[in-house]
Order: structure tokens, then sequence, then C-alpha cells
């Protein structure tokens, strides 16, 4: 059997995002504000890493390049093989779409949508047919304990239900990559663990690839296995996490079934 | 986003916010509403009108004269008068060949003669003209006080207003004939009887030509079948209405006040003008006809009725030009009536860029949430697109509606209105099916030119920005 090499099923392959003197920056009046400074780093796939530093380091700036949410002033970031920096903003679309799921500190659920309407969306979207919308999205709701949850609007959920429903619709177009954004800031410890165990569990079960922002570096520590520490837009460190327990390590069948689910 | 998807989610957020939603699409409404309203007013107008006309009979008659006539009504057909051996006799044979002609309704000969008319031992001289029964309809003869002839040989006749005033004594000086109303001239004047004297046209007796020594063939031949004898003779006439209207006019000059059943004037055998004319030539032992009126099925169809009897080797006229003036004044007044109804509309289409572009700032979040999952550029575009348009079509069917009664609310009271002024009601009204279709067609695209630039808008969010703002 060969292994196209594009395709390649192995974490040690091609990585997952690659980024080379990705430059981020703004200009805010007079001032230009470097959010992402001259970053050159690679991420495998199945890798779960978390990016870490304090508030305005450019963690969540890069998050979005990433995403496909923002397109950097200079530099490449090339995930699954394509450079964002030349997609048009239809291709971005599709990349985020399809390539990527996303959660965030404010669960960014529609207020006016119910779980169920909001976890479809990205289907509609993919235009997939209205049955088979119904059937996924029941399933992610219930993947995630929300089943009986689907006709509520987010307004009459807790923040970790919320979060719960936001990982169901970040997960419904099965991305190989899961962006998390501070996934659990605005949770208490409590349901910040319980929606960390399924982010580990999306991490080990499914082979995604996880990238978290957080400021939390316990958290950082207990959960992800590398650990990349960012100020003022620039990488001041990258190390695996050796605290890690050896277990946590993702199955590789599960990154090889990721990466065949993401070809179709 | 499927369509099928994208209406779904169109119509899903224009029920979130439901009260400004609601708002803008009756501002629609009542923009289309006008428009309608306007329309159709000047769409009923127009029918108003030209029924009017039709009945009036002046649009859908052409008028046919024998080429040998000595004057037609054109200088172009004065050279053709010349040749008259070319031309034909406009005789019996002739009308009902005319008649048989596609489109027309009905030829009949236009039998008219100045004759004295004695009234309470007074006796006034004026033009009498024969119409035929189907004059009817016709709107002088509608509504008149009195009625219209019994049948078509009753002795009976129908005067024109200002004859009426003329036997009465009360002639008013010209341009003040409207100052006396129609129904108190008929009080004294209706079952009053009139005299009419005059020349009745007798074929000579058959021996008469025989009995004529033949000097030279063919003129003997001529000068018998010509020959007839006039006799003077008296017929008693019972008034029965008045019009008010002068059903005549075309005809200027000669136009004719006194009215007399068609079928009686032609079995009066009253001599004509043409009939000295015509003994000269020697035509024909029978009785030609001056003009003969062709009444068209459709006022559309006289140009092609006038060619048609053109190629029979008759002369023709019609009022032609003036529908088509008319046609014309009707086409702006639809133009004006239209632009000021489209004004409301293009008020409320601003109502829509309004509503939209409030929406896309309150659902900044909701865009860029959107956009983060995946949404395209596209997917945002048109779903405000959708929201716009779904707006506009509600807008136009509702405003159809609202425009189709506050049309039938104003017809009502004008009608209202006319039953007490004493006067018939009439349809102001008129709301085509194409009507109907183009305002609703015109108010999508109005609302979906409106939200060109709110989707547009909404597209360009920058998701990162929007995702910000809180």
């Amino acid at each position: 059997m060969t292994i196209n090499p594009d395709q390649s099923n192995s974490p040690n392959g091609a990585p997952a995002i690659r980024m080379v003197d990705l430059c981020r920056h703004y200009q805010m009046g007079e001032a230009l504000i470097r959010a992402v400074d001259g970053v050159s780093l690679q991420i495998q796939p199945g890798e779960f890493v978390a990016l870490l530093g304090s508030s305005g380091s450019g963690k969540s700036s890069l998050l979005n390049l990433i995403a496909g949410l923002d397109r950097p002033t200079s530099g490449a970031v090339i995930v699954e093989d394509r450079d964002l920096a030349h997609l048009s903003r239809e291709e971005l679309a599709k990349h985020r779409l399809r390539t990527v799921g996303m959660v965030f500190q404010s669960f960014n659920l529609v207020s006016r949508m119910t779980l169920a309407e909001n976890v479809e969306l990205p289907l509609r979207f993919a235009e997939v047919d209205r049955r088979q919308r119904q059937s996924l999205t029941r399933q992610a709701l219930e993947r995630v304990g929300l089943g009986a949850r689907m006709t509520h609007r987010p307004s009459e959920l807790s923040g970790g239900e919320q979060q719960r429903a936001a990982l169901a619709r970040a997960l419904i177009n099965h991305p190989r990559l899961l962006l998390a954004d501070e996934p659990t800031g605005n949770l208490d410890s409590h349901t910040g663990t319980e929606i960390m165990n399924f982010i580990r569990e999306f991490n080990q079960s499914l082979g995604m690839t996880i990238v978290m922002v957080t400021h939390e570096r316990a958290l950082a520590e207990r959960y992800a296995r590398r650990m990349i520490l960012l100020a003022d837009g620039k990488l001041v460190d990258d190390r695996p996490n050796n605290d890690r327990p050896h277990e946590d390590q993702p199955n590789p069948a599960a990154v090889t079934a990721s990466r065949q689910r993401e070809r179709r | 986003m499927k369509t099928y998807d994208l209406s779904e989610l169109a119509l899903r957020n224009l029920r979130e916010s439901s009260l400004r939603n609601s708002l803008t699409t009756i501002g629609i409404s009542v923009g289309v509403a006008s428009l309608v309203a306007m329309l159709s007013l000047g769409i009923g107008l127009q029918k108003l009108a030209t029924r009017h006309l039709a009945k009036s009979g002046l649009f859908d008659t052409v008028v046919v004269t024998s080429r040998r006539e000595l004057r037609g009504f054109n200088r172009d057909d004065e050279r053709s008068t010349a040749s008259a051996a070319e031309s034909r006799t406009l005789d019996e044979p002739a009308r009902q060949e005319i008649e048989r002609l596609p489109d027309v309704l009905e030829a009949y000969p236009d039998i008219r003669f100045i004759t004295e008319l004695s009234y309470q031992n007074k006796t006034h001289l004026t033009m009498v003209s024969g119409i035929p029964d189907s004059a009817r309809s016709n709107d002088a003869f509608t509504g008149i006080p009195g009625s219209f002839f019994s049948s078509e040989t009753a002795p009976e006749v129908i005067l024109q207003k200002s004859f009426a005033l003329e036997l009465l004594g009360k002639t008013p000086p010209p341009g003040h004939e409207d100052d006396v109303p129609v129904r108190e001239l008929a009080k004294p004047l209706l079952g009053q009887e009139l005299v009419m004297r005059y020349a009745q046209r007798v074929s000579a007796p058959e021996s008469a030509g025989e009995d004529t020594p033949a000097k030279s063939g063919a003129s003997t031949v001529s000068e018998s079948d010509a020959a007839y004898s006039v006799i003077s003779r008296e017929q008693k006439l019972k008034i029965v209405g008045i019009s008010d209207l002068d059903p005549d006019s075309m005809r200027g000059a000669a136009r004719a006040r006194v009215f007399l059943p068609l079928k009686l004037a032609q079995d009066l055998r009253v001599m004509q003008p043409s009939d000295v004319r015509d003994s000269m030539r020697g035509f024909s032992k029978q009785p030609s006809y001056s003009t003969v009126s062709v009444r068209v099925r459709n006022p559309k169809n006289v140009e092609a009725v006038e060619q048609a009897i053109k190629k029979l080797g008759f002369n023709t006229f019609s009022i032609l030009d003036a529908t088509r003036s008319l046609r014309q004044f009707f086409a702006v007044l639809d133009l004006f009536l239209g632009i000021f109804g489209s004004l409301a509309l293009a008020v409320a289409s601003i109502g829509i860029v309004n509503t939209l572009v409030m929406a896309i700032l309150e659902r900044r979040r909701e865009i860029g949430i959107m956009k983060a999952i995946g949404a395209s550029d596209g997917d945002v575009k048109k779903l405000f697109f959708a929201e716009a348009g779904a707006m506009g079509l509600l807008g136009g069917v509702v405003g159809v509606a609202l425009g189709w009664a506050i049309g039938h609310i104003i017809n009502l009271g004008t009608n209202i209105y006319l039953k007490r002024q004493a006067l018939p009601p009439e349809s102001f009204w008129s709301v085509p099916w194409w009507l109907v279709g183009a305002a609703i067609v015109f108010a999508f695209i109005v609302s979906l030119v409106s939200g060109l630039y709110p989707a547009a808008r909404a597209a360009r969010l920058d998701p990162v920005q929007a995702l910000r703002y809180e």
C-alpha cells in the first residue's frame, strides 16, 4: 500500500500547521501594534498544543490566523498544505467550515436560535441534506450530553452547557483541527474540567489536532502535550509538557482515522 | 447555502424582530398600495372614457361615401371623385357587402334631409336624421328624459336639446345652452305631436318607360330607369325623448337635431339630395345612399375596416386620429400616477435599507459567529438579500390587497356621491391581473435593490472585529 505524501497519516509526516515568519501588525492610530511578530513553528497532526501568554501577547491573534479569520501581514501560515495567506475569501470560508472547528471563551452561540439550530448552522453552510442534518445534530448534541436540551435557547442554559453546545457545533463538520480560545475562561473549575475532558477525548479518540489558547499555566500543564509561550507577539518558549502522564498521548490509530475522515 | 435553507433562515430571522420587520413591511405595503391605487384609478378612468366614447359611436364608426360624391372628406379624395366611371354606387347591395366585412357590426344608410317641422302652428327648418335601433345604447340616448323609439317604424321623434329649446322659444345665448336642464324641457314637450313636411320620391310607373318612344337605344333605357316623381307629404310624429348630448356632432354644420327611427325614415322614401344628381347621371333605378355609417366591433379595427372598404371602391372617414391622441393622453396620465405611486414605494425602500442596516448593527456578533463557523461572504450576503426580498414580497402581496381595498372604498364613496347628485353609478376602478403581478414583482425588485447595500456591508464585516465587539 502506497502512501501519498500529501496524505501522510503519521504524526511525524507533513505538519498539520506550519508558520513561517508569521506577522500580523495592526495600525492603531499612530501606533503600530505587532500582535504577531515573526513566529515560526510547526504543529504535527494529533498534537495537543497550548498557546500560553499574558493578555495582549498575541496568542488569540495567532489562533485567528490559523482559523483563517484573519490574514497575516507577512509570512506564511500553512494549514493542511495550504497557505492561508494566499486563499481567496471564499476559500478561507471553506477552510473555516471544513478544516477547523472553533470554541471561544464567550461560547458565541447565536442567542436567538435554539441549541439544535446553532449546532446545525455549519451543516447548512456546508449544504448538507436536511434530513441528514437533523440526525447529525442530534448525535452531536447527545455526544456532549445535551440531547434533552435541543430546543432550548442558549440563555436558558448554564455556561458549561453552552460551551458543550459550542463544542458540538465545532465538531459537526468533522474538522481535523480544533481551535479553542480560552475555552474555560468563563467557567468555574468544575465545569472547566468537564469541558477540558471533552477536548482531551476528541484529541485522543478522534485524533484531532488541538490548539488551545489559555493564560492558565496549570490548565495547560494538565492537558496539553506541548506548551508554546508568547510574549509581545514573539515566540519565547516552546517545549513538550513532560509533566503530563504518558497514557494521555493520542492513539496513533485515531490520528490516522481522523486524517482519513478529513480527506472525504 | 441552499435556496430553501436560505429562505427558511431568512424568514426565521424576520420573525425574531417582528415589530421592526412588520413595520418595514407595512411601509412597503403602503407604497405598493398607493402605486396600485394610482394606477388602477388611471386605468379605470381610461376604461370609463373609452367605454363612453365607444357608446358615443364616435370612435367605432366609419362613414362611407361614394367616390361619385361631389366632395370627399379629404382633399386627397378629390382626384378620384372625378373619375365617376370606375367608382361604385353606394346602394343596398353595396351596403350589404360592407356589412359582411370582418369586424363590421352593422352598416346602415345615413338618411338625412332638411325639412320643415311644425309645432303649434310654427314652422321650424332643421336637419332630420334616421338612427338605427342599435343607437339605443348610445350615450346620447340612454338615461334621457322620455324613452327611445318604441319600434323601428314607430312615428316617433327624439329631439336634440337645442331644437327643443327652439320649439319652446327659449333659445339661450350661445354658450349658455347648458344652463337649462334638459328635464325642464321634457315636461312640456314629451308626448306632443310634430308635423313633418317632406318630399317623397315615388318611382314612375313601369309603363312610363315603355311608352317613351325609342330614339337612340342606350339613352332611352337610362332615362326611363331614372324616372320618378316627387310628391309633397306630411307625417305626424310624436315626441318621445329629448337628448342632452349632440350625437351627430361629428357632422358639423350638417348635424341633425331631430331623430327618427331609421326604418321609418327609409320607408318614407324622402327625396335625398343625391337623387337629383343620380338621375342626371342616370345610373340606376334603385335609390342610392349618399353615405353609409359603418359600426366597427372595436375601435382598434377601424383602420383595417377602412382599408377594406376603400378596396371596395368607396371613400371613408373616421376620427381614428382622435382616439390615438386620447390613448396618448392616458398613457401620460398613467405615467404620472405611476410616478406618484412609486414615490411612496421609494420611501418604503429607504425603510428597508434602514431596517437592514439596523439589523446589521444589531446582529454584528451573529454575523461574526456565522463567518467564524464557515459562512462565506456570499452566504451572509444572500441571507440579508433574502430577508429584504421576503419583506418586499410580503409587502407587495399585502400592498396589492390594500390598494384594491382602497380603490374599492374610493369607488364606493364616489358612487354614493353620484347617487346623491342623481347621476348613474360608474366604475372608476380597475385592477387588471397584470397590475397585481407587476406590483408584486416591482415591490420585490425594489426591496432587493434596497438590500444591495446592507447585504454587501454585512458580507464585508470583519469576523475578528465582529466577535471582539460586545
